[in-house]
């Protein structure tokens, strides 16, 4: 028993992830943590989503089940479970059943190296971005089986447009990647990395996000993979695959019940994975935002207080719409169930002032809180922009973001080797030149 | 160095590379066995992944990460593309034209042979699996890889990359030219 606490204790004071400390209790306590905590936030994108948008439109979103629809999620999921699960006559039994399963575990596996914190993740790979990219590519395997499985035309159609679209927009994205990484390489030694938590600390170490880095050159990688990632998670303005007013729902139109679930619950892992690595290689990951301009350990000390007083706002905030619920005997369960919620939040807010909390929760918090941001940023654009059409999907694709992502990996490279290019390269050359000159005249 | 590596033999290695062997052998058998050329092609999904798992194993983790991108992530997507178009009940019906069953199973079991006589000849008294065997550190490989193709002294690799490359430019030039009747 002795033995198993001081193993437990072993890890809490490591400074490594516990994959890379082949520390298996805690790398299965990290996997269920992670796996739990993409569960709540889908379920949590659920229901904001429709909120949102909802709010974006001038209506009320779900408002029945549970304080201004709370618990709709939950009424959903097990609408969901219950349903009947058809599979459609003459559909290939076998790739059916195996394709939401590709999508679930192409979503979820990426997880494994995402840096939540500079010792909270599963595991640090040699090859942490590559990974990430390759895992996360597989899940059109899953999608294009699925739309061929269903045996029917619109389906069909739906896995064609998503095969095209992801392939295509994976390559603009990969260069903007690689220039992120080309970056991570500017320091005495020259070697770069590719693995995640080596990122976020090249980003620390030069004391830079790399959204800021070679203005405006970090902010165009930035603007190609932030448009490249909604394509490739099949998002709206880019949701062709399932664009609902010509394919129905393109690749799931078939599916039903627990399997259509399944890739419900993929399409927002997938969204979340995503982000996190828009996170990670260009605003800092874990870092906490001003790290330059806000410096010093009293700034730190301040910025360590933000999670606690994040979650006591949100606590207040289910205070006061438990003040403004109606009267009515019919929501006093309600009534109590928000107080109680917000009484929850409150507490969890305040266990996050206590100094060993707020040491270990700030750089999880900041990382969550930077990939809500985007959470948010995809909503807007489905509540804003209209769905392309397939050829201008394609044009923006091979016609802009990859000559962009081109130019600006080369502009990159060019940047960070200045000082060889100006002395090994243009000075020799002007010389050249000049002395050309000399001799015409 | 990782010192944790080092420290730590691997796990239950055996296991994992027999497990991943005969995922490998099974998925092999099911690509050339299907008639289904979809069932065929997941199959082969199938080894290429339990494939990039054993380059895992031996410490080669881009090399994992490439496979994976590139086989299972992108040629086979392309290939599925393919396929999907095909019209699969004509395609079950249709009688098999190449019948080289003879010369496969002679080019196999020459293969095979050729394996089990450099496995007997370099595997003489030692074990498949020694406990205290050097292992590389898994942090350099991505590194090594690229001091192998960019260094400027020990950077050998890099004309013989850039040639396949170009190989690869001229397939695809030959596919457009055989693809459009007037370019």
């Amino acid at each position: 028993m002795h033995a198993l606490v001081q193993y437990i204790e072993s890890y809490l004071s490591s400074d490594k992830t516990p994959g890379t400390a082949g520390n298996w209790f805690w790398a299965t306590v990290y996997v269920l943590l992670v796996f739990v905590g993409l569960s709540i936030a889908v379920i949590a994108m659920n229901w904001l989503e429709r909120k949102i948008l909802a709010h974006m439109q001038v209506r009320l979103g779900p408002m029945r089940v549970g304080p201004h629809g709370l618990l709709q999620p939950i009424a959903d999921a097990l609408k969901l479970l219950l349903k009947e699960d058809i599979i459609p006559d003459g559909a290939d039994k076998v790739v059916f059943w195996i394709a939401p399963f590709i999508v679930v575990l192409a979503a979820f596996t990426v997880f494994v190296v995402v840096p939540f914190g500079p010792t909270h993740a599963i595991t640090d790979m040699n090859i942490g971005i590559l990974f990430m990219l390759g895992v996360s590519s597989l899940s059109v395997l899953g999608i294009v089986t699925a739309g061929w499985a269903s045996n029917s035309h619109y389906p069909l159609i739906g896995a064609l447009r998503s095969s095209a679209q992801m392939v295509s927009y994976e390559v603009a994205m990969g260069l903007a990647v690689v220039s992120a990484i080309l970056m991570t390489s500017l320091n005495e030694s020259s070697t770069g990395t590719l693995s995640m938590i080596g990122i976020v600390e090249a980003q620390k170490a030069q004391g830079e996000w790399f959204l800021f880095k070679f203005f405006p050159l970090g902010i165009i990688a930035f603007a190609i993979f932030a448009i490249a990632m909604v394509a490739e998670t099949n998002r709206a303005p880019f949701d062709l695959p399932e664009a609902e007013s010509e394919l129905t729902a393109g690749f799931h139109t078939e599916y039903s019940g627990f399997r259509w679930s399944l890739f419900f619950l993929a399409e927002y892992s997938a969204m979340i994975a995503v982000s996190s690595i828009a996170v990670t290689l260009w605003l800092g990951g874990w870092l906490r935002p001003f790290p330059n301009l806000l410096h010093g350990t009293t700034w730190d000390l301040a910025f360590s207080f933000i999670p606690g007083i994040a979650f006591l706002l949100l606590g207040a905030m289910c205070f006061y719409n438990t003040a403004r619920m109606p009267k009515h005997p019919l929501f006093k369960i309600q009534t109590i169930g928000l107080a109680g919620f917000g009484a929850v939040l409150a507490l969890i807010g305040l266990v996050m002032f206590l100094p060993p909390v707020r040491e270990r929760v700030g750089d999880i918090f900041w990382f969550s809180a930077k990939v809500a941001g985007f959470m948010y940023l995809y909503i807007w654009y489905r509540g804003t922009f209209p769905r392309y059409r397939f050829d201008q999907l394609m044009k923006v694709g091979w016609k802009v973001l990859l000559p962009t992502g081109l130019a600006l990996l080369i502009c990159t490279a060019l940047w960070a080797m200045r000082s060889e290019v100006w002395t090994q390269v243009v000075v020799p050359v002007g010389m050249g030149f000049a002395d050309f000159v000399r001799r015409l005249l | 160095m990782n010192p944790q590596i080092a420290g730590n033999p691997p796990v239950a290695t055996p296991y994992f590379f027999y497990g991943l062997a005969a995922i490998m052998i099974i998925g092999g058998i099911l690509v050339i066995t299907r008639k289904n050329a979809v069932h065929s092609a997941l199959a082969l999904i199938t080894t290429l992944l339990a494939q990039a798992a054993l380059y895992l194993m031996l410490y080669a983790p881009f090399v994992a990460g490439v496979q994976i991108i590139l086989y299972a992530g992108g040629i086979m997507v392309l290939f599925l593309f393919v396929i999907m178009l095909i019209s699969i009940e004509r395609a079950e019906k249709e009688r098999q034209f190449n019948k080289q069953w003879l010369v496969g199973i002679a080019a196999a079991a020459a293969l095979g042979g050729l394996f089990i006589t450099v496995y007997t000849a370099t595997t003489k008294g030692r074990v498949l699996f020694p406990e205290g065997r050097t292992s590389y550190v898994d942090m350099q490989n991505t590194q090594g890889i690229a001091n192998l193709l960019f260094d400027q002294h020990g950077g050998t690799y890099m004309f013989a990359f850039e040639i396949a490359s170009l190989l690869l430019l001229v397939a695809i030039i030959g596919a457009v030219v055989m693809a459009k009747k007037r370019i």
